[in-house]
């Protein structure tokens, strides 16, 4: 390996390997502080307490299937907003007149506070998983629906000319040239909106006290097993990021080229 | 002198109200005889779907009340100190991050790796750390505000037009001179983007918090209201909170003249 080369992998390497060492004496200093009483391990419990009640968390708490009933959540959720959110941006797309009439209020539904009506879908569907998939979905449509018309607006003209010229129908020119073509910027939306999906069923899940991994946490901190909700915190975090990165990987492999 | 015409334009030509218009007020009164229709109709619990009457006069009761102004003033004043910490420690955060690219490198993939994680999971530890009253609740806040607002302000710094800031080595600025008279005027429009982001998340983070264990604030009538099922005042008060967090967003991007931005 060429000087130069060495050089480049060690800068690239380096600061992430600074990040990671922060981490590591972030935590190492907090154990030390936790053990010599600076820090009550009332309120933090020591890090290594921590680490070592990972696996109780996993076996005693059912860990898994809390994943998996999270999972399921977020999968009827992200079909119902994939179905209606790309349903709604190809008729607001079709009918010029319903769009300029409503996408500013699907715009600004993506900045209420949807969630903060829980008690109301509580009322109406129950203190069930339909409550939890239904703020999910209500949260994460307008993302769904704004990207795709934007993909389906954004569709290259040539790409249209070139249909016309083969005589194509107007079904014909939808699933052949504007579909394909919109399909990325589609998949940022519905990337987006799995996200808020994600948010907004975890957040529920904590609040009403019902479902996977939000109740976890609730269930754990009701029964003032620190270590225990530090745990599952740590685990809700690692399954969000991990869930982020394959996205991006999903919609990186759907859309190679910017 | 001969009399000219003068160019008039008919009444007819020029519609009152325009397509789009009446579409708009065509949706609008569907939808509230829909809702009507449905609370008449018996085919919901009771009470579930209530008439707009009922909630119009729970409107009315409740903004003619002087207690909804105590808990809109706590919930106010919290969501503004979350934003204040939050939004100051984020964009100082997220000015070193964007001035140093090593840094960046090592730190922001935490920040954004974490940024869009459930933030109400961290309610138990706020409660820990800074006890049942507006403290964990600011602090939920500022967690939501932080992130956003670091990451916006790390973004507008890369962005910053490197002539800018050789104007300002050239006419030998001091640090503290180049950050407040050459970045943050320059990181305007992505510092307010930050700032919209950040302000929607910490009013959720806020109320959530409240909603969970609280003994004043919106998020704490919501749920009493929730809690005795008097769904007219709930209904009212979702309907107010919602205008204010749409106007809030909208008046914090009209003060940082978004709107101004040039596409």
């Amino acid at each position: 390996m060429s000087a130069l080369a060495r050089r480049v992998t060690i800068a690239n390497w380096l600061p992430a390997a600074l990040g990671l060492a922060t981490v590591f004496a972030f935590f190492l200093a907090l154990e030390g502080l936790i053990q010599s009483g600076a820090i009550s391990r009332f309120i933090v419990p020591p890090p290594s307490e921590i680490l070592g009640s990972f696996g109780r968390v996993w076996t005693e708490e059912h860990v898994l299937s809390r994943f998996f009933f999270t999972l399921g959540e977020c999968f009827a959720a992200g079909v119902m907003i994939t179905v209606f959110g790309i349903a709604g941006g190809v008729l607001l797309y079709r009918y010029k007149l319903l769009q300029e009439a409503v996408e500013t209020w699907v715009a600004a539904l993506a900045a209420a506070p949807v969630v903060l009506a829980y008690p109301l879908f509580m009322v109406i569907f129950g203190r069930s998983a339909w409550t939890i998939i239904m703020i999910g979905f209500v949260a994460a449509l307008p993302p769904v629906i704004l990207k795709t018309l934007e993909g389906l607006s954004g569709t290259r003209k040539v790409l249209i000319n070139v249909g016309k010229s083969f005589n194509l129908t107007g079904s014909q020119q939808f699933w052949k040239i504007m579909f394909p073509a919109a399909l990325p910027t589609m998949f940022v939306g519905v990337r987006l909106g799995l996200i808020f999906a994600l948010i907004n069923i975890v957040g529920v899940e904590f609040l009403i006290n019902y479902g996977g991994l939000g109740q976890l946490i609730n269930d754990l901190a009701e029964r003032y097993d620190l270590p225990g909700t530090y745990a599952a915190i740590c685990f809700v975090i690692l399954v969000s990021v991990v869930f982020f990165m394959s996205l991006e990987k999903a919609e990186r492999w759907l859309r190679p080229v910017d | 002198m001969a009399e000219t015409g003068r160019l008039t334009r008919t009444a007819s030509a020029v519609p009152m109200f325009s397509p789009v218009t009446l579409l708009r007020v065509a949706i609008v009164l569907a939808l509230l005889a829909g809702w009507e229709l449905l609370s008449r109709s018996g085919w919901l619990y009771r009470d579930v779907v209530p008439s707009w009457v009922a909630i119009g006069k729970a409107l009315a009761d409740l903004l003619l009340h002087g207690d909804y102004y105590f808990h809109l003033g706590v919930t106010a004043a919290e969501i503004g100190a979350a934003l204040a910490i939050g939004g100051i420690s984020g964009l100082a955060v997220g000015i070193l991050l964007g001035a140093n690219r090593f840094l960046a490198k090592a730190y922001e993939p935490y920040l954004y790796y974490l940024g869009p994680t459930p933030k109400i999971i961290f309610f138990p530890i706020m409660i820990m750390w800074f006890g049942v009253g507006p403290g964990s609740k600011i602090a939920l806040g500022t967690l939501s505000c932080f992130f956003p607002v670091a990451l916006s302000a790390a973004a507008g710094m890369r962005q910053i037009d490197k002539v800018l800031i050789k104007v300002g080595k050239s006419f030998r600025a001091n640090t503290w001179q180049t950050v407040w008279k050459i970045y943050l005027p320059a990181m305007r429009h992505p510092i307010i983007n930050g700032v919209r982001l950040g302000l929607g998340v910490a009013l959720i983070g806020t109320l959530l918090a409240e909603t969970k264990l609280s003994n004043k604030g919106i998020g704490f009538l919501i749920i009493q209201a929730y809690s005795v099922f008097d769904m007219p005042r709930m209904y009212a008060m979702l309907i107010v909170l919602f205008v204010l967090a749409i106007g809030a967003n909208a008046l914090v991007g009209r003060l940082g003249g978004l709107h101004t931005i040039r596409r």
